[in-house]
């Protein structure tokens, strides 16, 4: 691939888990009165293997359902999604990767990525 | 996010409506945005971001009032409405699928329309006007045509005619199209509306093996989904 080359990727709700499967997962375990916190990309910068939109929904139990990036990210979101869980308060995530370690946190090609953790539900 | 919101983006989606939802990224205070309503709390110029953002299919942030915002835009998939499932259709279908279509064959013979030869997607057995009205195609819907048989391309066509489906395509030669065409305006349908459909279906790639007519017909949708400059 060329640097002037498009990157062509599928759209972001046919990757992995379609959105309908996250948010669905998401009500169903609030359904059953679990605590819920939602992470969703907002913003990219560089090469990012999901767009923002890309959702993923975690319970008190760590089930885990979407993603976020292609991968290691997902460890420091579900940290911080934990804390939501307990505090209430939505926070913004950061991560920053050089190329290097790029493909290790499964952020290809060095990219920037925002994150917004919340919780879902009125009350813990 | 409340579970009220969450109720409402998902009842958005199942019911192939446009939602956004509106956040405020340093403390998660949230609204929402549909085409004809905004919550009271989100400023001015978020709800004319969300608005834009709704109609362009695009999720991402916008600074209104001094903050930052992220606008998710639930827009309904596009999607792709196969009649007739003909030799022709397993290709397409398939790279429909690829394309991130949610794609619906629909063939009432039943010998034709078996899961087995459609894995993975939607198989209507109805007639295809019966089935076409049950789907409701909107302005984010394809649909294309490939029994050959007027019977069952006419009576897809014309519920296809009514709707404001972004794409209407049918298989058949130039002859067969022109035959159509008559078909049509016996029914009452104006030539204006006719010309809505592109026929016969398929960029002029020189397509002949099933898989490269597919391949036409997916590149034609495309162009004429994202305004590519050869529709026709």
């Amino acid at each position: 691939m060329t640097d002037s080359a498009p990157h062509i990727q599928a759209p972001a709700d046919t990757q992995v888990a379609p959105a309908d499967e996250v948010l669905a997962q998401a009500r169903r375990w609030r359904e059953t009165g679990q605590a819920v916190a939602l992470a969703t990309v907002v913003a990219t910068w560089g090469s990012s293997p999901r767009q923002p939109g890309s959702q993923l929904a975690v319970n008190a139990d760590l089930d885990i359902v979407g993603s976020v990036s292609g991968g290691c990210i997902e460890g420091a979101v579900i940290g911080e999604a934990q804390a939501a869980m307990t505090d209430g308060k939505a926070r913004l995530l950061e991560f920053g990767v050089t190329n290097e370690r790029a493909w290790e946190v499964g952020l290809a090609c060095g990219g920037r990525i925002q994150v917004l953790v919340e919780r879902v539900g009125e009350s813990p | 996010m409340k579970d009220a919101t969450l109720a409402q983006v998902l009842e958005a989606r199942a019911g192939r409506t446009p939602l956004a939802v509106v956040t405020r990224v340093s403390d998660g205070t949230q609204g929402v945005v549909t085409p004809d309503t905004a919550d009271a709390l989100l400023p001015p110029e978020a709800v004319a971001d969300a608005t834009r953002r709704l109609a362009a299919d695009e999720s991402g942030t916008v600074v209104a009032g001094g903050e930052t915002w992220f606008v998710h835009a639930h827009t309904p998939p596009y999607r792709m409405v196969v009649v007739g499932a003909v030799h022709i259709a397993q290709p397409l279908v398939k790279m429909g699928v690829l394309a991130g279509f949610d794609t619906i064959v629909i063939d009432p013979r039943s010998a034709f329309a078996t899961a087995e030869r459609f894995p993975g997607v939607r198989v209507v057995d109805l007639w295809p006007d019966e089935a076409m009205s049950a789907l409701g195609p909107d302005s984010r819907t394809a649909v294309i045509t490939l029994t050959h048989d007027p019977k069952l391309d006419d009576a897809a066509l014309s519920v296809a005619l009514r709707s404001p489906a972004f794409f209407i395509g049918s298989l058949g030669s130039t002859r067969t199209h022109a035959a159509r065409c008559k078909r049509l305006r016996r029914e009452g349908f104006s030539d204006s509306e006719i010309a809505r459909i592109h026929g016969p279906v398929g960029l002029a790639i020189g397509a002949r093996a099933p898989a490269e007519i597919a391949a036409a017909i997916l590149a034609q949708v495309v162009s004429v989904r994202r305004g590519g400059s050869v529709t026709g």
